[in-house]
Parts: C-alpha cells; sequence; structure tokens
C-alpha cells in the first residue's frame, strides 16, 4: 500500500498498461490478422478491374494447366492456369468480387426484410404477427440449402433471381430480433413511453428502436455475410449458382474439381479464400460481439 | 370548477385461458368494472388498492392508452379520441404519464437532455432553439442540474431519472399528470424529496395528479381526494384527510389500520382489522360485493348483492351494504 | 403431457401443410407448369391434353385442394427423365442417404459432445484452446472444400481412399468423415458453451459447497441442464439427416437423396423436386416432434407452461 502511494506514476502506468495488454491478449493475432486479410479481399473486390492482368476468358492454350508460382510456374502466371489457360488469379479476383458482392447484397436485403417483419409483427400483432410467426417457423424448419434449390429448380437461374433467394437466408433471424426487442420496448419501456408523449410510429421506429436494436442486428450480420459466402459456393459448385461466364468462387472450386489430381491449384486457391474470408469474418463477429455486449447490456 | 377529466363506469375486460392446452374454457379477467372519477384542476386524486386492483390499468384508460369495453373518457369536455390518431397524439400535449421504473422510460441512448426535449420537437411547439431554453429551465424546476443535460441515463442515480422522467412530462405544461407509482422504486430519503417536488410542481404549475400508489402513507400527504379500489370498483372515496382519519368501508379500515405508526404511552389504542384469506383473482370475482370472501362483516346480502357507491355524508362515498349500521363502527 | 403432444403434432402438420403450399404456389408462380414440363414446342393440343389430365384447366383453389390431396398420399407424378414415379425414386434413394447421415450423426455426437464437455471442465486449458480452433474450422469451411481436401489427400496422394462411387463400404469412409466433421465441431463449441453457462450458475456452485463431489455435480446437476439447450441443436441435425448431405453425396458421387435433389434442380425435373420436397420436409417435422417431446421429458418447466395453439 505504502509503495503504490510513493511511486503513484510508476504503479499506474504499469497497471494501465497491463491492462490494455490483458485486453488485447484476447484476440491479439485473430482480429489484427482477420482485419488485413478482409481489408485485401475488399480492395481486391473493389479494384478487380485495374488490378486484373489479364481478363477472365482470355485462353493461352499454350500454356493450359501451368503450375503457381513456388511450384515450378513463372511470374507470369503466379497461381497458375487452368485447362483452358486462363490465368486464375485473374479470375480469382473477379470471383472474390462476385461472392462479396452477392453476399453483401444478400446480407443487406435478409436484414431489411427480417427487421422489417420483425417490425410489422410488433406493431400489428393478431393476424400480421400470426402469420409472420409461422413464416419464421418455416424458414427456421427446413435447411435453407433446399428451400434455395426448390426454388432454383422452379424458376430457373439468373443472377438477380440469385441474389434475392440469398437475401431471404437467415432473415427469420432479424425478424425475431426485432420483433423481440420491440416488444420489449413497447410493453414497458422506452417505446411505450415515447409513444405517450405523442410520437407517431415513424418517429418511435426510427429514432428510438432502430438505434437501439442496431448493435444486435450488427453482429447477426457478420453471422450471415459468412453463411451467404458458403451457401453461395455449395451452390456455385454443384454447377447451380452463378453461370459462366461469369465466376465465383465456388464456381472455380467446381471447374477445379475435375484437375484435382493433376493440377489441384485450381480448385485450391479459391477454396482457400472461401476459407480464409469466413473464418475473419467469424474473429471479426465474435470480437465485435464481446465489444458491444457489455455495454449493452 | 370545471372538471378536468370525467371517467364514466370505465370498463375493461380481457379474454383469457382458464387452462392450459388449445381446448382450455375461454374466462373474463376483469381488470376494471365500472369505475367512475372525477379529476378537478389543479387538485390531486389519488388511487389506492392492492397490487391488481386495477389502478395501474384505470390510469391507463383515463389517458386513453388503452380502449375501455365500456364506458367514457371526458377530458375537458370532449370524448378521448382513439389510441394512435392524430387527434390522441395532440392531446398528449395536456395529458403525461409518469412510470414506476424510470429507467426503462428512458432510451438509454440518447442524453436526457434530448429526451426531455423531445415532447417539444414533437408537437412541434417551439422552435429549435427555444427548445433548449426551455428544457433546461424545466430541469431547473425539478431540480437537476445543468450540467446534467448531455448526461445518459444509466449515469444517473434513480430519484435523478424520475426528476427527468417528470421534466420530460411537464414540458409541454400539461393540465394532468398521472403517476403510477412514482415512487415505489425509489430509497425512502429521495421519497421524500420527489413527493415535495411534486407538491411544489402543483402549486406553481397548477397541474392536477393522478396519483396511484400502493403506499397509503405518501397518498395521504400529496392527496387531496382518494378512492380505493378493490378487484376493479371502487369501494370508497372522499377527501382524503377525512377518509384517513374515519375510513368507512371495512377494506378501507383494514388498509389505515395496517399503516405503522409509533406507539406511545398514553396514545389510544387504534383500531387493527385483520383480514382473512388471500384476495381473490381477478378472472374469479366473487358474487354479490367482491370483499365478502374477507369481510368480517359480512353477510347474506353482501353475497347475494353487488353494492354500489352510495353518499355517506360529507362528500364521501363509500359501497358497503353496513355502513350505516353504528355497531360496527367499533368492532375489531 | 397429453395436450402438449397434440399441439405439437398439429404443428408439424401444419408445417407439412406450409412446405406443400409453399411448392404449390412458387410452381404456380414460376410460369405455366405444362409448359415448364412439357418442352415449348409440344404441340398446342398436347399442352392440352396435359393441362386437362393435371387438372390445370381448373380454378385455382380446386387446384391446389387436388394438390394437396395427391401430396398426402405421395402422389407426385412422373419423373420428366425416367417416367417413374417420383415418390419411389427419392424413397429409394433414402436408405443410400442414411447410410452415411447417420453414422456421421454418431461421429458428430459422439466426438463432439464430449470434447465439448471437455473444453467446458478444463476451460482455458491447451486443449480447449485447440478444440475450438479447431472447432472454428468446421463451421468456417464448406462440406465441399473438406471433401475436396480429403480426397486430395486420401485418395490422390495416399491412395488408400477410394474418391467416388458407392460400390463397398471404404467408399462410405470419407464421405461420412466429411460430414462428421463439420458437425463435430459445431457440437463441441456448442456444448462447451452450454457446459459453461450452466457451471456459472450459482446452484453448481451451491452443489459442491454443499459437499457433494465434483464428478457427481456434473452428472446429476450440470449436465442435465446443459443438455437441454442442446437437444435442440441436436434435433436440427437429426432433422438434417435425410436432407443434409446435399453437396457431399454430389462431391463423392453417392447415390442418395442429395444427389437426386442437385440433378432434378439441374434438369428442372418438378415431380421429383415436389417429392423431395414433401419426403425432407416429413422427416424434418418427424425428428423436430421428436425432439419436441424429448424437450418436454427433460425440461419440467415446459411441460407446465400455456400451450399456445
Amino acid at each position: 500500500m505504502a509503495l503504490h502511494d510513493t511511486f503513484p506514476t510508476a504503479a499506474s502506468s504499469v497497471s494501465s498498461r497491463t491492462t490494455i495488454v490483458r485486453r488485447l491478449r484476447r484476440w491479439p493475432l485473430g482480429v489484427l490478422f482477420a482485419g488485413s486479410w478482409l481489408t485485401l479481399m475488399v480492395v481486391i473486390a473493389l479494384g478487380a478491374d485495374l488490378l486484373l492482368p489479364y481478363s477472365i476468358t482470355a485462353f493461352d492454350l499454350k500454356a493450359r494447366l501451368a503450375p503457381p508460382l513456388l511450384f515450378g510456374g513463372t511470374f507470369a502466371h503466379p497461381l497458375g492456369t487452368d485447362e483452358l489457360g486462363r490465368d486464375v488469379t485473374s479470375r480469382l479476383m473477379m470471383s472474390i468480387r462476385m461472392s462479396l458482392l452477392i453476399a453483401l447484397f444478400g446480407t443487406l436485403i435478409a436484414t431489411t426484410l427480417g427487421t422489417l417483419l420483425g417490425f410489422l409483427a410488433a406493431h400489428f400483432r393478431r393476424y400480421v404477427e400470426t402469420l409472420i410467426l409461422m413464416a419464421i417457423d418455416f424458414q427456421a424448419s427446413m435447411p435453407f440449402m433446399i428451400i434455395a434449390l426448390a426454388v432454383l429448380a422452379f424458376f430457373g437461374n439468373s443472377l438477380p433471381l440469385f441474389i434475392g433467394l440469398m437475401g431471404f437466408h437467415s432473415w427469420e433471424r432479424y425478424a425475431r430480433i426485432a420483433r423481440g426487442l420491440t416488444l420489449a420496448a413497447n410493453e414497458q419501456g422506452y417505446a411505450a413511453a415515447v409513444r405517450q408523449l405523442g410520437a407517431g410510429p415513424g418517429r418511435i421506429y426510427g429514432l428510438h428502436i432502430l438505434p437501439n436494436i442496431a448493435s444486435t442486428l450488427i453482429v447477426s450480420m457478420t453471422l450471415t455475410f459468412p453463411e451467404i459466402i458458403l451457401l453461395e459456393s455449395g451452390l456455385s459448385f454443384l454447377g447451380l449458382g452463378v453461370q459462366p461466364p461469369l465466376t465465383s468462387l465456388g464456381n472455380m472450386v467446381g471447374y477445379g474439381r475435375e484437375y484435382i489430381t493433376r493440377a489441384s491449384w485450381i480448385m485450391l486457391a479459391p477454396a482457400t479464400v472461401i476459407v480464409l474470408t469466413t473464418l475473419s469474418i467469424s474473429l471479426l463477429g465474435d470480437w465485435l460481439r464481446d465489444k458491444l455486449d457489455p455495454t449493452l447490456r | 370548477m370545471t372538471d378536468l377529466l370525467e371517467a364514466n363506469e370505465l370498463t375493461r375486460h380481457y379474454q383469457v385461458r382458464s387452462g392450459r392446452g388449445p381446448f382450455a374454457g375461454k374466462a373474463t379477467l376483469r381488470a376494471v368494472d365500472g369505475v367512475s372519477l372525477r379529476i378537478e384542476r389543479g387538485r390531486t386524486l389519488g388511487l389506492v388498492g392492492e397490487s391488481g386492483c386495477g389502478k395501474s390499468t384505470t390510469g391507463k384508460l383515463v389517458l386513453g392508452l388503452i380502449e375501455p369495453t365500456a364506458g367514457t373518457v371526458r377530458y375537458a369536455g370532449a370524448g378521448m379520441p382513439p389510441i394512435n390518431t392524430a387527434a390522441w397524439r395532440t392531446l398528449r400535449r395536456h395529458l403525461q404519464m409518469v412510470y414506476q421504473d424510470p429507467l426503462g422510460a428512458l432510451d438509454r441512448r440518447l442524453p436526457i437532455g434530448v429526451q426531455i426535449m423531445e415532447p417539444l420537437a414533437i408537437h412541434g411547439t417551439a422552435t429549435p432553439d427555444e427548445r433548449g431554453e426551455r428544457a433546461r429551465t424545466i430541469m431547473d424546476a425539478v431540480g437537476l442540474q445543468a450540467h446534467h443535460f448531455d448526461r445518459y441515463p444509466h449515469e444517473l442515480s434513480g430519484g435523478q431519472r424520475q426528476r427527468v422522467v417528470l421534466a420530460r412530462a411537464l414540458i409541454t405544461e400539461p393540465d394532468l399528470l398521472v403517476c403510477d407509482e412514482p415512487i415505489s422504486a425509489l430509497d425512502v430519503s429521495i421519497q421524500a424529496q420527489v413527493v415535495n417536488l411534486l407538491l411544489d410542481l402543483q402549486d406553481r404549475l397548477g397541474v392536477a395528479y393522478l396519483f396511484i400508489s400502493h403506499d397509503l402513507k405518501v397518498v395521504r400527504q400529496v392527496c387531496h381526494d382518494v378512492a380505493v379500489m378493490y378487484l376493479g370498483r371502487i369501494v370508497e372515496q372522499g377527501d382524503a384527510g377525512h377518509l384517513f382519519a374515519e375510513p368507512a368501508h371495512p377494506y378501507t379500515r383494514a388498509l389505515v389500520s395496517a399503516i405503522p405508526v409509533p406507539v406511545s404511552k398514553g396514545s389510544p389504542r387504534r383500531e387493527r382489522l385483520l383480514l382473512s384469506g388471500d384476495p381473490p383473482s381477478p378472472i374469479d370475482i366473487p358474487l354479490g360485493c367482491a370483499f365478502h370472501t374477507r369481510c368480517p362483516f359480512s353477510t347474506a346480502q353482501c353475497r347475494a348483492e353487488t353494492p354500489v357507491l352510495r353518499p355517506h355524508g360529507d362528500g364521501r362515498l363509500v359501497a358497503c351494504h353496513r355502513v350505516d349500521e353504528p355497531a360496527l363502527r367499533t368492532a375489531a | 403431457m397429453l395436450v402438449f403432444a397434440a399441439s405439437r403434432l398439429l404443428r408439424a402438420g401444419l408445417t407439412i401443410l406450409f412446405v406443400m403450399t409453399f411448392a404449390f404456389v412458387v410452381l404456380r408462380l414460376s410460369g405455366d407448369p405444362a409448359l415448364l414440363i412439357m418442352s415449348v414446342d409440344a404441340p398446342p393440343e398436347a399442352i392440352k391434353a396435359f393441362r386437362h389430365a393435371w387438372g390445370l384447366d381448373q380454378p385455382i383453389w380446386d387446384q391446389y385442394v387436388s394438390y394437396i390431396g395427391h401430396a398426402m398420399v405421395g402422389d407426385f407424378g412422373k419423373s420428366m427423365r425416367d417416367g417413374r414415379s417420383a415418390i419411389q425414386l427419392v424413397l429409394e434413394r433414402v436408405p443410400a442417404t442414411l447410410a452415411i447421415t447417420l453414422p456421421a450423426l454418431a461421429l458428430k455426437l459422439g466426438i463432439g459432445i464430449p470434447a465439448g464437455i471437455y473444453a467446458a471442465l478444463h476451460r482455458n486449458s491447451f486443449a480447449d484452446r485447440l478444440t475450438m480452433a479447431v472447432s472454428v474450422a468446421g463451421f468456417t469451411m464448406p462440406s465441399f472444400v473438406l471433401a475436396l481436401l480429403l480426397v486430395l489427400v486420401f485418395s490422390v496422394n495416399l491412395g488408400w481412399l477410394p474418391a467416388s462411387g458407392a460400390d463397398s463400404a471404404t467408399n462410405a469412409i470419407l464421405p461420412i468423415v466429411t460430414l462428421g466433421a463439420a458437425g463435430a465441431a459445431i457440437m463441441a463449441r456448442f456444448t462447451r458453451s452450454a457446459m459453461l453457462e450452466v457451471l456459472g450458475q450459482p446452484y453448481i456452485r451451491a452443489a459442491s459447497a454443499k459437499g457433494v463431489a465434483w464428478h457427481r455435480v456434473i452428472l446429476r446437476h450440470a449436465l442435465p441442464n446443459a443438455a437441454i439447450p442442446t437437444v435442440t441443436i441436436i434435433g436440427f441435425m437429426i432433422g438434417s439427416v435425410v436432407a443434409g448431405a446435399v453437396v457431399v453425396e454430389s462431391v463423392f458421387a453417392w447415390p442418395g437423396i442429395g444427389r437426386l435433389l442437385v440433378s432434378a434442380v439441374a434438369n428442372r425435373d418438378l415431380a421429383v423436386v415436389q417429392a423431395l420436397l414433401m419426403v425432407i420436409a416429413a422427416s424434418m417435422v418427424m425428428a423436430n416432434f421428436t425432439v419436441d417431446m424429448a424437450y418436454g421429458w427433460l425440461d419440467p418447466r415446459v411441460r407446465r407452461t400455456m400451450v399456445r395453439s
């Protein structure tokens, strides 16, 4: 005790430093890694047009199945080429853009749709709520892959339809959150109080409820985003998702499958990107949840 | 003095299931069962009773927050518009509410100053500059300091939060404030401060209160008139001072006798009236007088016939068949 | 308890009805079924005959009723590709799927649950960290990537196991491992968090303070309570026993339901797709029902709550 009094600054700076170190030790490498990988992905996705060394459809039949750089390849094709001589690096970049775009729009659609339906259910109650709850139950009871496949069977495939379909994945998660939190706010909480002040629904939902549930929604978005990436790559892998000449990560893995014995890099490059990207978002999501929850509660 | 608010035979029933499963029978929960009140400008009406007697529901009915199953509410002579219509919302400038849980009633993400100003923003009554001014004025009136303006609700104490809720409710200068257990959640010392604040504000602003509480000591202090509720009905009503000094209805007598009062040597022995049994459920209200199952004086008439509120002299209303019998006065 | 069971059964039935209605709606929305199922340049008389045979010239409500009626008895028409009864085609494939999903389920539960419990009991130890790290890989890696990696290692490079087909039991090993690994990872993670939540409860501390031996505290207090939320996940896994192997079956050319679904979708063989939807919905719903019953038996609170119909 006396020592602390004699050296207040040293003790406090040591203790504050150890607090920071202790706090960082939770995810020191993980979050940093995740953050930098995702930044790289976003840069590639945005700047694919500028960064592409080759067009994705440019064949070079003389350089078919060329191995990547450290396995006997050249700088001309750092990640090798595929069976038609197309540069893997370029295709990978465009695939990243496509997959990220689909995941982004899908997540946004799911969040908006789900939150809206959740609000409607909580606001109108009775029949509207029962209907929406039934839809939520239905969505939660079937694996979405099956529903997606059924819709693709009936409607065929086109990119806008596919993105819309992805947007239906996990909307029920947001609907449940929005409905639950709105009901709580309405019953005894701040929403009831503001309504009593004379506020209209626009003000209540827009200025009060939405900001309060935003962080929970955002954490859910970090779950949905990788799930859509996995879903989309699975469907594209099966040949039922993104169709050529467009390319996506799953697509590339699908094509690369045939050459798994001779040219495994065609499949490994996109597969690695998928795994690292979903891993990064999951790590980031976990960290975000830890950060946001204590202040929320 | 003209009545500010008049409620007539307010009734609110809920349909509930009385058992488990989808084939259970239906039952009616009679939360409020024919309540009539009058609140006058600048005066305080207290509403007391046990938990579950329908006080809070009555408060919400009076404000028009829930639709009555039957009965009417008239504010300043005009009927109450249906909830959530534009007319209802405009009326909110004159009718406000204060809650038991101030933390739940505030948005945790906004500074309290912004929340206090919000009613002005909603009703568009002042320019943005004026709003800040008026907010600070009302904060001063409720005893909050200027630097609290930017604080968040969780950074304040319970008493301060209740002041914030009061400030927000009073900033539009309403005529009526419904206070639903406003001090139950506060420490006893803070309770006294908030009670004094309420009295002070009534003097200064002339606002009327409907003061809902189960704490009789506070009600006695704050209210001009008191109505005692039991299972959705008013059993006794009258001037606060007289009612607590000389309660007439057996239920009121039991409540008053339960108020702890320090006994000193030589003070007259107080009446101590104990009730037997548990309060019945509002789904299953006894026939006749709802209180007869616990009343020490109940008779066959009480079991068969529901008493109505009748004048008992001196502006008092009592709903009891045997209230005029002098022999009951000294039973204990 | 009987009321609980009855209401759950009702709910199950409603879900199946919902699925079939969904299929009906989507089918009608996606275009003229006659044109979809027959090719576009079929002669108009053939299309008309088809419409009549299928009742497509009836008012929509009659169509719906007849559709549901057919669905209830399992009549979805014939597969476009080989003309056989759609439902029969589907039911034939179920055993093949179960042959890999059931062992995979055993793997998921047999490895996942103990791993999760161990990790929870030895929190922050090396074993715990390792389990968590590996399990994260489990749900970030898509099943087809894991499948192809296993093929790359065990078939291509090591040559120990066959890469596809369904000739012998060894063919089943890789699909089972692929399915099992991802599920085991999820199970471990979930079991761990359920256990941690329970271990943090005051009643655990009270039990051990009473002097109860630690292993008994775990066995009699912690595990049963942790089982309750875990059963929900297990339920979903059981429900996916028929439907959960779509991608894996395709990678390994395993002749099960998943593979049938993929080819039916690719060929737009709508009769088969509808039959599949029904079978999958029915199996999921039955599994959920069983799980709900187990839930009710495990958690006394559920048995007592009022049931909302």
